[in-house]
């Protein structure tokens, strides 16, 4: 086996907390519809963005130079909500406010409710011109920071993307990234049979983004790519993500129905205990100083 | 105070139910979405008959401008997604290529109102049926329940010209059953009263006919108008409930700003200056929530309405 770095390590663990969060929201936030699939979909992503790829500061969520984040598929707000959980942004309990009435954790993620949420996100195809235009504002006002936009790969189909993606290369804004998440699924079914998206690497290149293709499961493919994305200079980089649809748990991997829905508790029962299964396989939990902690 | 039934289907079943039942009957019928023919109760119509059914994915602007080209060239379109994709994204392409040559598309708008509900407000749509009904000889329905809703389908299939409906994402309270009768224009006179008048629309009818109740234990006779067609409004309906009743609330699951209130003040100030109060979302963004919860923290509880009836009736006597 290969050894695995204290980083790398520590990063599957985070994923796989966020995933255990996804699934305890989607059991246990009323009766409300949760978008499991979707956020299981880009959990490694946005674990390497905050936990490795940006620079920020939870304890000080406005600060003018962070790196910022724009989750364009809005729908996958469990893995967003969880990830800023455990960075710190707001307390863990929160997170089973999700959704409800009077949280701060809202149907999609809305900026200026949630301490963390750098954009309003949940009507689709938007997202990337969002982050344009902050990537083109910290380039007027001199900052050293980047910009990262998640898309879904069905929400590719809204021509809104296109004019986004054309105009960004042609004003050689290079301090925004682009990641498809490509799980080759939509809400109605498969992305392929409802308008295809092929040849994506093409057309991307065409046009004028640096374009990279990652398994986007594999931690250390994502940190690798993000972090060069960060620095690439004069145009601005895609990373296709190649994903499953509810990645990491076996029943809801590639099936379309839990693109949104409740869990039972028996559903998340299972899901715990694979989970756990997963993070017992990596190993006991070491300590500072590379010594193995035994009773954790 | 009675209790309504809550429904076990969504409006937007019914939608698509009902116009399945309309494509069997009717070669010249076509069904459009954008990723959203299973959001609007299509699933039965696109197994049974996949060639009528097009979904163009998620892409309203090009869903709505297609529905234009297919209308020009001799098919009935039904369409939908969401509200806010519906009545905001693709509203240009609704009003110039629609509109504005009055093509026959009908296009209908899930998660409308409130019940965008636990999606929040990027899916919810307190503005659209004051945007729909802004532009030139567009319909705008707003079924209160299932019965409705079929009744209205058919009812606007006979009636050629653009439509916008706004559709629940969540069940509704039941109210009606097959004999629901709906013409374009007219309002519905639910509850005869003499002292003030409640019209509602969609899912706050309910919330009327509640009010209604409380009142008359309070002695106050409050008539009900079911305004399900704000546009064309009933401005007969309007005027004939000024004149007998000499008071009005409207009860709107929208912004108090340009719709189903604003539409009714618009006729009163200008032919029956009569007291008028309108209930509804003041003129902010709501939140995530359950939808019954959210109309009870958004001021259209029973008892705001019951509260605004007061008031008008105190101005009518004062
Ligand atoms: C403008 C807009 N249209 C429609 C929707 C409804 N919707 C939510 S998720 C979704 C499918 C998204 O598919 P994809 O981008 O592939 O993301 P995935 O489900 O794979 O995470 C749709 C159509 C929306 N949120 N916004
Ligand atoms: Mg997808």
């Amino acid at each position: 086996m290969i050894a695995m770095t204290d980083r790398t390590e520590t990063l599957k663990r985070t994923a796989i907390q966020i995933r255990r969060d996804i699934m305890d929201i989607a059991a246990h936030c009323g009766n409300g519809t949760i978008h499991v699939g979707p956020a299981l979909s880009c959990t490694d992503i946005v674990t390497a963005l905050y936990f490795d790829v940006m620079n920020v500061d939870p304890q000080n969520p406005l600060w003018e130079g962070r790196d910022r984040f724009v989750m364009s598929k809005g729908h996958a707000y469990p893995a967003l909500y969880s990830a800023l959980a455990e960075r710190g942004y707001f307390p863990r309990e929160e997170l089973l406010t999700t959704r409800r009435i009077n949280s701060r954790l809202q149907g999609h993620p809305a900026l200026g409710k949630t301490p963390g949420v750098d954009m309003t996100s949940g009507s689709l195809g938007n997202g990337l011109s969002c982050g344009l235009g902050i990537a083109w504002a910290l380039k007027l006002q001199k900052k050293n920071a980047h910009v990262f936009v998640l898309l879904g790969d069905g929400e590719l189909q809204e021509g809104a993307v296109w004019e986004a993606a054309m105009s960004a290369p042609n004003h050689r804004i290079d301090n925004l990234t682009a990641i498809v998440d490509y799980n080759h699924l939509q809400s109605g079914g498969s992305v392929e049979n409802i308008n295809d998206l092929h040849p994506l690497a093409d057309k991307w290149r065409s046009f004028g983004w640096k374009v990279f293709e990652i398994d986007g499961h594999d931690i250390d493919e994502i940190t690798d790519r993000l972090r060069l994305a960060k620095t690439f200079y004069g145009r601005p980089v895609c990373i296709i993500a190649h994903t499953v649809k509810g990645k990491g748990i076996s029943f809801t991997e590639h099936d379309n129905s839990w693109h949104s829905r409740t869990a039972t508790q028996e559903e998340f029962e299972i899901a715990m205990k694979e989970l756990d299964v997963q993070e017992e396989a990596l190993g006991p939990v070491p300590l500072k100083g590379g010594v193995w902690d035994e009773t954790v | 105070m009675r209790q309504f039934e809550m429904e076990k289907r969504t409006t937007r079943d019914a939608y698509g139910a009902a116009v399945f039942e309309l494509a069997k009957e009717d070669p010249s019928i076509i069904a459009i979405g954008a990723d959203t023919t299973h959001n609007i109760g299509l699933r039965d119509m696109t197994q049974a008959m996949p060639d009528r059914v097009i979904d163009v994915g998620i892409a309203e602007q090009n869903m709505m401008a297609v529905a234009a080209g297919l209308a020009a060239t001799g098919m009935k379109v039904w369409g939908g997604s969401f509200a806010p994709f519906v009545s905001m994204r693709a509203l240009e392409q609704f009003r110039t290529f629609i509109a504005y040559p009055h093509l026959n598309v009908k296009m209908c708008g899930g998660m409308g109102g409130l019940s965008g509900s636990w999606e929040g407000v990027t899916h919810q749509s307190t503005e659209d049926m004051a945007i729909m009904r802004t532009i030139p000889g567009t319909t705008v329905v707003y079924p209160a329940d299932t019965a409705s809703t079929r009744a209205i389908v058919r009812a606007l299939d006979r009636f050629p010209g653009p439509a916008y409906l706004r559709l629940g994402k969540v069940p509704f309270r039941r109210i009606f059953d097959d004999s629901y009768v709906f013409v374009p224009g007219k309002a519905n006179l639910l509850e005869d009263g003499s002292d003030l008048t409640l019209i509602g629309c969609g899912a706050t009818l309910a919330r009327c006919l509640q009010a209604k109740d409380l009142l008359a234990e309070k002695g106050i006779s409050a008539r009900v108008l079911d305004m399900s067609c704000i546009k064309p409004l009933d401005k007969d309906a309007v005027c004939a409930a000024a004149d007998e009743t000499g008071a009005i609330v409207t009860v709107e699951e929208g912004s108090v700003i340009g719709g189903l209130g604003g539409a009714v003040a618009e006729t009163l100030v200008q032919y029956r200056p009569v007291p008028v109060k309108i209930v509804g979302v003041k003129d902010v963004f709501a939140e995530t929530g359950e939808h019954e919860a959210l109309m009870d923290k958004y001021g259209l509880s029973v008892a705001d309405i019951v509260c605004a009836a007061q008031e008008v009736l105190a101005k009518k006597k004062g």
